[in-house]
């Protein structure tokens, strides 16, 4: 599905990456775990495309097509989603008239029609049971004033709407309670297929419980320096991102 | 991501070929005598034109708005332009040119194809082509034709009223107006009546080297309602063209008038080359105990915006509204906002101003809020937003109070905002391009005055802020 090859990239002239390789198939969930500044969230805005990163070799191709020559939306059409670290709030955007744009901006792309109002209205409210997600918030603007947990919440019902075929979640736990966390992750498992995959990024190990990843890497100082299964986020826990350093 | 501008569509910018009768160039005592000559009016009304003129002469062009004016020729204008098969209102037979033409604009002047509910005076350059649904008002005793036709059908109503509101010592442009206003549109809505379907006029300039001087008179009597609409557009011309409008609007005791706005006159192209020069004032008169005024206005045409929408609140308990959207592109510039004088008790005034400036745009509100010595109670609540795209272009905000009465409250909020390239990251993540989530972002910003608009006409005007801001971002 994913594979990411020699991959270099640089933000503001800073080499953030210094060859990255890996390999996502089909129905994999791989996590991604590295101290602050390791290159974790590079990685994932890099896959979607953000602008401000630049790639400056290597390559990286979604089911066979070259992403990277890819507008961010199309990467979206192609079923690629990321849950954002920090959700950014949209002001004066309703989340229905946001979700209709996205998942109509999709049809598009697929050459569907746009769903008629009833039946988008209809899985606004199926969905949002996914995650538990207030009525209320489907109608306020686009994460404003939303809580810390909510947002990330929000992230998951956007993902249960537009049902991509590979999902990141940025450190989708960082900031959440156990509550919401279990929410949270539960949410994601039911959205699970057995042809999707993801790459789950995150510090810690209680999110990793739920989400039951086939094959954990370590990533420090930009290059992936340990993968394994799930036994390694128990090393993490127990010794820390040191052990690897040595490696 | 955000940056220069490309140019941008603007899809009004084709010319009707008609035969128009023009006068020439050049504007004199003996050009407005040939005016009101051809357009066969009484004395008071030469006078009063005379008057103007004269009044004219003496004055100079306003300077002190936020704005780079491009020296105004006024002999080098054409005050009058006719398209000489089109007939002033009535039936009789219209040039197919001109159907065609109000057609492809999306005003279909024959009433069986008109949009439901509503009465259209379409004008084209100096004069009305024709105006729809007229007998189905007039059974209610409603009065809606061209004003040149009230000034021979009703001549005492529009005698009693024209210049009570915006008098010709008004300003420079209105002087200029009174002296040579063409044609525009005439509404009366008698005692009781709630007027049923929205009036509309649609303004269209087509001659090359014509300015454009319509004139709009709206009274509503006691307990009567109506709810206005006005558009425009015009060719793709690389001169400016000069449009220098009235509308004035008495509104009688419990009347309730709406009055829609969505401005598309040419903008100039990416280079500030040409666009319409829309130098416009409108003024409504709250006269009766409790009536109710409201202007709102989505402006996103023309090269120079210069308008301030403005109600004076005399009778007890009026109440008036503001909603402005004003977006600039490319080398746009506007200096718009509103006036709201407070003269009788427990008077409330509400300004939401939202402008949305992009490309190497000025936008500038520009707002007054007086409250007289006498009146008591009285409330204003201004909100002025502005929202930049890009960093090559301005927002400015001038707001005014003049306070005098102890007991007013008078409250305003101002914020300035960008969209931030996260935002327009996050929706391109989400599957939506860059300029939809540009549209979709200025609209919802904006929503608080669309939802203001007549229905129809706000699912046009959030088309028109997206096409409009076509090419701001890349």
């Amino acid at each position: 599905m994913l594979e990411i090859r020699d991959l270099h990239a640089s933000i503001n002239g800073k080499e953030i990456l210094n060859g990255i390789s890996l390999t996502i198939r089909d129905g994999e969930v791989h996590a991604l775990m590295g101290q602050n500044g390791a290159g974790k969230s590079t990685l994932s805005n890099i896959i979607v495309g953000h602008p401000a990163y630049e790639v400056t070799s290597g390559t990286i191709t979604f089911n066979g097509k070259d992403l990277l020559s890819m507008a961010p939306e199309e990467r979206a059409h192609l079923g690629i989603f990321l849950s954002f670290q920090q959700p950014v709030e949209i002001p004066g955007v309703s989340m229905t008239n946001f979700m209709r744009a996205a998942l109509n901006a999709k049809r598009k792309a697929q050459g569907l029609d746009p769903l008629p109002a009833t039946e988008f209205l209809k899985l606004m409210r199926e969905r949002r049971k996914i995650v538990d997600l207030d009525s209320k918030l489907a109608n306020r603007s686009v994460n404003e004033g939303f809580s810390g947990g909510e947002k990330k919440r929000n992230e998951i019902f956007q993902m249960a709407m537009l049902e991509p075929t590979f999902a990141i979640l940025d450190e989708t736990d960082s900031g959440l309670d156990v509550d919401a966390l279990r929410i949270v992750a539960e949410g994601f498992n039911k959205l699970r297929r057995p042809e999707t995959s993801a790459l789950v990024i995150t510090h810690y190990q209680r999110l990793l419980d739920y989400l039951k990843p086939d094959i954990i890497h370590v990533l420090i100082g930009g290059k992936i320096v340990h993968t394994g299964g799930p036994e390694v986020a128990m090393m993490i826990e127990n010794n820390g991102f040191d052990q690897f350093i040595k490696e | 991501m955000l940056r220069e501008i490309a140019e941008k569509k603007y899809e009004y910018g084709f010319t009707t070929d008609v035969d128009t009768d023009i006068i020439e160039k050049g504007l004199s005592e003996d050009v407005v005598r040939q005016i009101s000559e051809k357009k066969g009016e009484p004395a008071w009304l030469l006078e009063f034109r005379l008057k103007a003129f004269r009044y004219w002469q003496t004055l100079e062009e306003p300077t002190w708005g936020h704005l780079k004016m491009p020296k105004i020729d006024y002999q080098d204008i054409s005050y009058y332009a006719a398209p000489s098969t089109g007939n002033s209102g009535n039936s009789g037979t219209i040039d197919p040119e001109l159907m065609k033409t109000f057609d492809k604009l999306g005003i279909p002047l024959e009433e069986r194809l008109a949009l439901s509910g509503m009465a259209v005076d379409a004008v084209m350059d100096s004069v009305s082509v024709k105006t729809t649904f007229r007998e189905r008002l007039k059974e209610k005793g409603i009065i809606f034709c061209s004003i040149s036709e009230a000034v021979r059908e009703h001549g005492d109503l529009v005698r009693q009223y024209l210049g009570s509101v915006v008098p010709y010592r008004d300003n420079f442009f209105a002087a200029l107006n009174s002296a040579v206003f063409s044609d525009g549109s005439f509404v009366y809505i008698p005692k009781g009546v709630r007027c049923p379907m929205e009036l509309s006029t649609y303004f269209r300039i087509n001659a090359r080297g014509t300015g454009q001087f319509e004139r709009t008179l709206i009274v509503c009597d006691d307990d009567a309602y109506v709810s206005y609409l006005e558009g425009c557009t015009a060719p793709m011309r690389d001169e400016n063209q000069l449009h220098a409008a009235i509308v004035e609007i008495v509104v009688m005791e419990n009347a309730e008038v709406k009055y829609s706005t969505v401005q598309n006159w040419y903008p100039g192209d990416k280079d500030g080359n040409g666009g319409v020069l829309n130098l416009v004032t409108k003024r409504g008169h709250l006269r009766g105990r409790n009536s109710r005024l409201s202007w709102t206005q989505v402006e996103t045409g023309s090269a120079i915006t210069w308008k301030y929408p403005s109600c004076v609140l005399s009778g007890d308990g009026s109440q008036a509204e503001f909603y402005s959207v004003a977006l600039t592109n490319n080398h746009q510039q506007a200096d718009t906002g509103t006036k709201m004088i407070h003269l009788g008790k427990n008077t409330k005034s509400t300004i939401i101003s939202k402008g949305i400036s992009a490309g190497h745009s000025q936008n500038a509100y520009r707002g007054l809020v007086r409250v007289s010595k006498d009146a008591d109670g009285a409330r204003n609540y201004s909100s002025c937003d502005s929202l930049l795209l890009g960093s090559k272009c301005g927002a400015h905000t001038f707001p005014y109070m003049d306070v005098q009465n102890p007991t007013a409250v008078v409250e305003h909020e101002a914020t300035t905002s960008k969209i931030s390239e996260d935002q327009l990251f996050y929706c391109n993540q989400r599957g939506i391009p860059l300029e939809d989530a540009v549209g979709l972002i200025v609209n919802g910003y904006a929503k608080d005055v669309l939802n203001k608009l007549p229905m129809e006409f706000a699912a046009e005007a959030q088309k028109l802020l997206g096409v409009s801001l076509e090419g701001a971002v890349g």
